[in-house]
């Protein structure tokens, strides 16, 4: 084989912050369609159902793994949500530059993390 | 339609403007998406407490009943479009992706249904 560069490769590449974001994107909106729509589902069922139902996810929200699976799904929404509009953006054909590209890239699953805290600072001081 | 060459086949046919269809249907529900999912957000957090009581009564009145099921349908259908990307970005076979492709619109409309009659129960019966 000829001794020249090779164009990107399955197995020559190296990680940036535009991959990340491109996969989280899709690993949360996943976990958001397979899990999070299924306790939206128990928590309105729960509430349709009446007081004792409700009770039992109220009591099984507050658990450590409650508040793991709660937490972890608040913070895929506010990470979907965050590079969706990032999409929004590179929809219009801006953001293309490579600093910008980069700079929101990290921006975007930095303001979700911020947003989670906040909106559980929110939640467990009411 | 001719038996000619393939691009004699299609010559004349002109698009069939279908092309960006499931495209522009993942943004509009995302739209959708995002404008509820924010106010979901910010009635838990405004919510005086999220018991039982509270949260019924709440979710019983008219413009948070209507939200609430314009919500399910929107991530509901913004859900079913993402996972049909999904499966046909992984799933190769074309049976095994005919009956996963089946088996995602049933429980999409299916949970979709459920959300939207758990809502009209709490709503129509009046809080507990």
């Amino acid at each position: 084989m000829a001794n020249r560069p090779l164009s990107p490769h399955l197995q020559i590449w190296k990680w940036g912050p535009h991959m990340l974001v491109s996969i989280l994107h899709r690993a949360t909106g996943d976990g958001l369609a397979l899990v999070g729509l299924g306790v939206l589902l128990w928590w309105l069922g729960a509430l349709a159902s009446g007081p004792e139902a409700y009770a039992q996810f109220a009591e099984l929200a507050v658990t450590i793994p409650g508040r793991v699976v709660l937490i972890g799904l608040s913070w895929a929404l506010f990470t979907h949500l965050m590079s969706g509009l990032r999409h929004f953006v590179l929809d219009i054909g801006a953001g293309y530059e490579l600093d910008t590209n980069r700079l929101w890239s990290i921006a975007a699953p930095v303001i979700a993390i911020l947003l989670t805290a906040g909106f559980w600072a929110l939640i467990l001081t009411k | 339609m001719g038996k000619g060459t393939g691009i004699g086949k299609v010559r004349g046919l002109g698009s069939a403007h279908h092309g960006a269809h499931h495209w522009l249907l993942q943004r509009f529900t995302a739209v959708g998406n995002l404008v509820l999912m924010a106010w979901l957000a910010a009635s838990i957090v405004t919510l005086p407490d999220l018991g039982f009581e509270t949260v019924s009564k709440w979710l019983a009145a008219p413009v948070p009943a209507t939200a609430m099921i314009l919500l399910i349908i929107s991530t509901f259908w913004h859900a079913r479009l993402g996972l049909q990307v999904l499966i046909e970005d992984y799933v190769h076979n074309a049976g095994s992706k005919f009956g996963t492709l089946v088996l995602l619109n049933l429980a999409a409309i299916g949970g979709a249904v459920f959300g939207i009659f758990a809502i009209a129960r709490l709503a129509l019966t009046g809080a507990a």
